[in-house]
């Protein structure tokens, strides 16, 4: 190592201390002692009583457990891909050649500036059966008043539907992913007499695909740690308890983790979830760029 | 005009519905069905709680109580709320600030054995969902008396972020390798280059990584929840949900408050634009 190198490997080190510090005390330390946690029984307070497995066991045997699993599934494979053709529609549409776009940019995009907790407070006026303003649009094309966070088969769709006020980031992503394709390629596809859906399907799509990959890594990482919503939408009031909304239908997997650590203090048994949480993310994260080789068009091939 | 040829005026006509007739429907649709929650939420906010609560709901209120707005920062600790998520805000911005650029020119503009490695480990780290640690967290800092603090919550900011850390290093590595090397020749250390030559052309960087903390630690709801139990220290995320308790909820001074929250965003946004624009759409370019 010449002396120049060795002065950079110093230096590098140095400015990015911060992170490596922050990455063992704030990441690794905290996940290595939740693996230690997760074989105990413990409440928070006094000590750690060491039982194995068995919090891993009792864990496949809960129907919370598996109930918040199938919640938090059930959400984020209907979330993910109704928020990739909304953002991708928003998207399309501001390619065009409307000259007030900026006006349409703003105002798509900022609700997904805006706190999640203020949005889901919104929506609980909003799709209020009685006086939320939803209903009276859904009766106006014909669509019969539902209660929507009071009807489990509903309550998803209504997460679901306010995770679309965020549809605005992703859009301006595939808006730039957009703008790349080059317009050379679609005017020699359209000489050669291909419409709208093919030229859309054959040339423009392929090429904005790493950005769908990236819009879904995204969407699993959010659907995945959903929280905030289901935490307004079902308690009345702070430490509310009881059931997760109608039949614990907005139990999402977070929630429980939650409930299990603060409400029950059972920190050991929460951890035990926490590094179940862990695995199945990375397992998720590693199958996705797996996949994602086998349709994601990169300029260089 | 009767003499030019029909195939060439549909074709035009084709050509205006798919570039101008059919986006602008689609954009004046998307943008209504985004405007009618927060028309609810305003026109919510003056209504009494009587109109409130007649059927069908009236889509403008009848009279217009705004004294909801002062009874609503009456009602909780509106300013005392307001006050803790503004110290929130201020202390995780300036942890961004000074870490992430620190550690983004280490990043960027250090060739160094191993550097690539940790860039990577440290993008990695998105992937992992930030609940898969609170259990642990919460007992250390109990441990060592950091909750009912700030500190859990402003701490962490100054040890970076990996999307900020990305953000910050995509557009450190835009600037010429020659003006570090100019600096080096004239005898600057590795930290003089930094604050004196790189510091100033970042400030665009810094600007967009500023908003998005401010932003994030205003709208965060999960960390203060974890890390305060006391009510005097809660941000206004958490005081909100005072307005509700087990058998009754004030909607109208609930929107109020709603709608305080989100005015400042809203400003911000207008004002700064530019810079939110480019934070989003940074990474999808390259990554």
């Amino acid at each position: 190592m010449t002396q120049s190198t060795r002065r950079n490997l110093r230096n590098g080190l140095l400015f990015v201390s911060p992170w490596l510090f922050g990455f063992l005390t704030l990441q690794v330390y905290p996940i290595l002692y939740s693996l230690r946690m997760s074989f105990t029984e413990y409440s928070g307070f006094g000590d750690m009583t060491d039982i194995g497995w068995q919090n891993f066991i009792n864990l496949f045997k809960d129907d919370l457990f598996w109930k918040s699993a199938y919640n938090t599934l059930y959400y984020t494979v209907l979330a993910v891909p109704i928020g990739v053709v909304v953002a991708i529609v928003i998207a399309l549409a501001m390619n065009q050649k409307v000259k007030e776009v900026p006006v349409y940019r703003a105002i798509l995009y900022l609700p997904s500036i805006l706190p999640v907790f203020a949005l889901s407070l919104v929506w609980v006026v909003f799709l209020n059966p009685k006086f939320g303003l939803l209903n009276r649009i859904a009766n106006l094309a014909g669509i019969p008043t539902v209660d929507m966070l009071g009807d489990p088969t509903w309550t998803k769709f209504a997460i679901v539907l306010l995770a679309q006020l965020g549809a605005g980031g992703p859009a301006l992503i595939f808006l730039a992913g957009l703008r790349g394709v080059p317009t050379e390629m679609l005017e020699s596809a359209q000489i050669d007499g291909a419409g709208p859906f093919r030229r859309f399907f054959y040339i423009t799509l392929p090429m904005i695909t790493p950005v769908i990959l990236y819009d879904i890594v995204l969407g699993l990482a959010l659907g995945l740690q959903i929280f905030t919503q289901a935490y307004i939408l079902t308690s009345g009031a702070i430490g509310g308890q009881g059931m997760a909304g109608p039949r614990n239908s907005l139990l999402f997997y977070v929630f429980y983790l939650y409930k299990t650590a603060f409400q029950y203090t059972q920190m050991g048994y929460a951890s035990a979830m926490a590094w179940v949480l862990f695995i199945v993310s990375v397992i998720l994260a590693l199958s996705v760029f797996r996949w994602a080789r086998t349709w994601v068009h990169y300029e260089s091939e | 005009m009767h003499d030019r040829d029909p195939m060439v005026v549909r074709e035009s006509f084709r050509h205006m519905l798919a570039t101008k007739i059919i986006p602008r429907f689609v954009l004046v649709l998307m943008c209504l069905l985004f405007l009618f929650p927060f028309y609810q939420m305003i026109i919510t906010s003056l209504k009494t709680t009587e109109e409130l609560n007649t059927f069908p709901p009236t889509l403008w209120p009848h009279t217009f109580v705004w004294t909801n707005y002062s009874d609503a920062v009456k009602y909780i600790t509106f300013f005392r709320f307001t006050l803790n998520s503004l110290i929130l805000a201020t202390g995780a911005t300036i942890g961004a600030i000074f870490s992430n650029s620190l550690i983004a020119y280490g990043f960027a503009r250090i060739q160094w054995p191993g550097r690539d490695k940790l860039f990577f480990l440290a993008v990695a780290t998105l992937f992992i969902p930030f609940p898969v640690t609170i259990v642990a967290l919460f007992d250390i800092f109990a441990k060592i008396h950091w909750v009912n603090t700030y500190l859990p919550l402003i701490v962490p900011a100054f040890f970076g972020q990996a999307f900020f850390i990305f953000l910050m290093r995509q557009f450190l590595m835009e600037i010429p390798r020659e003006i570090s090397e100019a600096a080096r020749i004239d005898g600057s250390s590795e930290l003089q280059t930094f604050g004196i030559v790189i510091l100033p052309l970042l400030r665009p960087a810094i600007a967009v990584v500023a908003i998005f903390a401010a932003v994030g630690a205003w709208n965060d709801f999960l960390t203060p929840l974890l890390f305060l139990n006391n009510e005097e220290l809660y941000p206004l995320s958490i005081g909100l949900q005072f307005y509700r308790s087990e058998h009754n909820v004030a909607y109208t001074l609930l929107m109020a408050a709603s709608t305080l929250v989100v005015l400042p965003l809203i400003v911000l946004f207008l004002a700064f634009q530019r810079f939110f624009v480019e934070g989003v759409t940074v990474g999808s370019v390259k990554g």
